[in-house]
């Protein structure tokens, strides 16, 4: 018999300056989805089951950038992508371009449970939810004041940004735009310094009592991003990965988790090289991303849970089965 | 070591009945596109501009999976879907749901090198496509009367299947490109950049929206500074093995050879489910496949070439020399 572990996140690359309201506020939120999760695992309740619920209750709630509360396209619209996969039997399920499903993880899991496919975009893929009459809403839903703002502020800046919680006036548009060009000043991710750069993609991974794991991710992806624009989350290896040994959620710079395959590479690592978790953990954060920036939380089939990121901070929070529990964003 | 290359048609169950009508414009083809590669990187060709190119000829040719020719989703339209990547760069771009891009792969190309992202999807990239002034063609285009026909029996056997509470016998193969055909291409140039491609229509009868391992970086194409791998066969089991990141995975952190690490891939995927060509850094190809055959091709600068389909004993090799 396994014990059972869960890790969450709610997007790595967290400002420094991120108003102490707004760290609580996802500190509490993480903290009620973490419980939520841990209740489930006592419960009995199978890993695939649990991963989907916690990112469900993640997506529902507006503070990150997934479901209710995703960042906007150019077009300022949403355009959400979430994957899943079951590390038994290595089954997965990815959507892309939703646009009115309420909860993208639970599309993804009817792709790999009803459909013969593994991933479904698009027309397609909201041709299918209403086929299984999952709950759907207007898109006007996903869309909050706050992300209208942002996109405001990053059409001005004409940048890309993963949201942009950070409060500016008017006045500091030129100060960001001067900011995002002072590459010695601090760090920098997609040519914007790490005070505007936020990702808040939602991941969970869990291990069940019976040693089954599995993972899931959804996010809205990047502000100001190109309609039709595919990022790693529902990309199976690249954002979400799971198989016998272990379940990884990855979050970040999209770009640079595609080109390391970040989550099948903590996997890859513990394979060949023999690794335990933390330590594959460690090796992929260190030598396998390149001047991208992005944190993953992972769980082994063993019941360990393990965290890393190479940028500032991550909503995160994990449990395991021994009464350990932690939220927290900084290293 | 020297510049090497392979290529492939995609595969699957490929019956060795297979009538020449439709394995002789194939094989033509590969040669073709062999011949254009070799003349390519003799000519100082990068890998990239190499895999590109070969990607292309084989989406022209209406007698492969993937550009013109392209199979058609249960709507009887064609979503087409393409990646590239570069060894030693790691840049990729993808692209999935077009209908009108003449060139998939070069799109793909086009998301790589003049976006901020890596991957573009359905009227998003099709509108990228326009703003890029890539050639666009009606959807028509692509469609082919085979594939038409592909599509109608396809949809038979699916109301068989639904009519029928027993699952159906598998079927004799009676068709060569019903779920196969897909092509792709990785290179390794003489001043050692390597990079790979890969271009599908997916499979006959897919659900609108589908996408596969072609466009998926670490499953259908995958490329590193030690090797660059594009494969090819059932979408769903290659995205679950991610196998193109796999043969360098292994290669990487495990220390295997190419043709190891490939054939250790290929034996953990389900057989008959994949196929996948590479080639290394020091210059090393391998072709493998666990279905019965594999539309392929390659060749090295010292003198190896390789054209087949079945297993080695009927292709058409030539080593240095000749034997």
């Amino acid at each position: 018999m396994g014990r059972w572990a869960i890790a969450i996140h709610g997007g790595a690359g967290v400002d420094p300056n991120l108003p102490e309201q707004r760290q609580e506020e996802a500190k509490r939120v993480l903290a009620r989805c973490l419980q939520l999760g841990v209740d489930l695992l006592r419960a009995g309740s199978s890993a695939l089951d649990v991963v989907e619920a916690v990112v469900r209750e993640l997506e529902t709630d507006p503070c990150f950038n997934s479901g209710r509360g995703s960042a906007l396209t150019r077009a300022g619209t949403v355009e959400m992508e979430a994957s899943i996969m079951d590390g038994r039997g290595r089954r997965c399920g990815a959507v892309s371009g939703v646009s009115t499903v309420r909860n993208p993880v639970s599309l993804a899991r009817r792709v790999m449970e009803k459909s013969p496919h593994s991933y479904l975009a698009f027309a397609g893929a909201e041709d299918f939810a209403r086929d299984q009459g999952l709950e759907v809403v207007d898109n006007s839903y996903f869309i909050t004041d706050e992300n209208v703002g942002m996109l405001k502020l990053a059409k001005e800046a004409n940048t890309i940004l993963f949201d942009y919680r950070v409060p500016l006036s008017g006045a500091d548009t030129c100060a960001l735009a001067a900011a995002a060009s002072d590459n010695a000043n601090g760090m920098v991710m997609n040519g914007l310094p790490i005070s505007i750069y936020a990702p808040e993609t939602v991941g969970c991974a869990v291990v069940d009592s019976n040693g089954f794991t599995a993972a899931a991710t959804s996010t809205g992806g990047l502000m100001n991003k190109m309609t039709g624009r595919i990022g790693d989350s529902p990309l199976i290896g690249a954002g979400t990965y799971a198989c016998g040994l272990c379940a990884v959620s990855c979050t970040g710079e999209g770009e640079a988790i595609i080109r390391s395959t970040l989550a099948r590479d903590v996997a890859a690592v513990m394979e060949y090289k023999g690794l335990p978790l933390q330590e594959a953990v460690d090796f992929c954060v260190k030598e396998r991303l390149d001047e991208g920036f992005a944190g993953l939380i992972a769980v082994s089939g063993t019941g360990e849970v393990a965290y890393g990121f190479n940028c500032t901070g991550m909503f995160r929070g994990c449990a395991t089965e021994d009464g350990f529990m932690e939220v927290g964003i900084w290293e | 070591m020297g510049w090497a290359i392979a290529l492939h048609g995609g595969a699957g169950d490929i019956p060795r009945s297979l009538p020449p009508e439709r394995r002789e414009p194939r094989m033509a083809t590969l040669r073709r596109s062999l011949d254009l590669a070799v003349a390519a990187l003799q000519a100082g060709r990068t890998a990239l501009d190499v895999v590109e190119l070969v990607v292309r000829e084989l989406e022209n040719c209406p007698h492969f999976n993937a550009g013109k020719g392209s199979v058609l989703t249960s709507d009887g339209t064609v979503e087409m879907e393409a990646s590239i990547m570069d060894g030693n760069t790691m840049r990729c771009g993808a692209v999935s749901g077009l209908s009108t891009v003449v060139n998939a792969i070069s799109l793909a190309r086009l998301v790589m090198e003049k976006t901020p992202h890596i991957y573009l999807g359905f009227h998003g990239a099709e509108a990228f496509a326009r703003d890029q002034g890539v050639e666009t063609r009606d959807p028509g285009h692509f469609i082919t009367d085979e594939n038409i026909e592909r599509l109608r029996l396809a949809k038979q056997a699916n109301r068989v299947q639904i009519d029928y509470t027993q699952p159906m016998k598998a079927q004799p193969p009676t068709d060569d490109n019903s779920r196969i055909g897909t092509v792709g291409c990785v290179a390794i140039d003489s001043s050692g950049n390597l990079a790979t491609a890969t271009s599908t229509g997916g499979l006959v009868n897919k659900m609108a929206g589908r996408i596969g391992d072609t466009p998926i970086i670490g499953a259908g194409t995958y490329a590193s500074p030690l090797c660059a791998v594009s494969a090819t066969g059932k979408g769903e089991s290659i995205i679950r093995h991610t196998v193109g990141r796999d043969v360098a995975a292994l290669m990487e952190h495990r220390g295997l050879p190419l043709k190891e690490a490939a054939a250790r891939v290929v034996a953990g995927v389900p057989r008959g489910d994949v196929g996948l060509v590479a080639v290394s850094a020091a210059g090393e190809v391998t072709m493998v496949y666990n279905t019965s055959g594999m539309f392929r091709a390659c060749a090295t600068e010292d003198g190896y070439s390789e054209v087949g389909i079945w297993p080695e004993a009927d292709s058409d090799a030539n080593a240095n020399g000749g034997n």
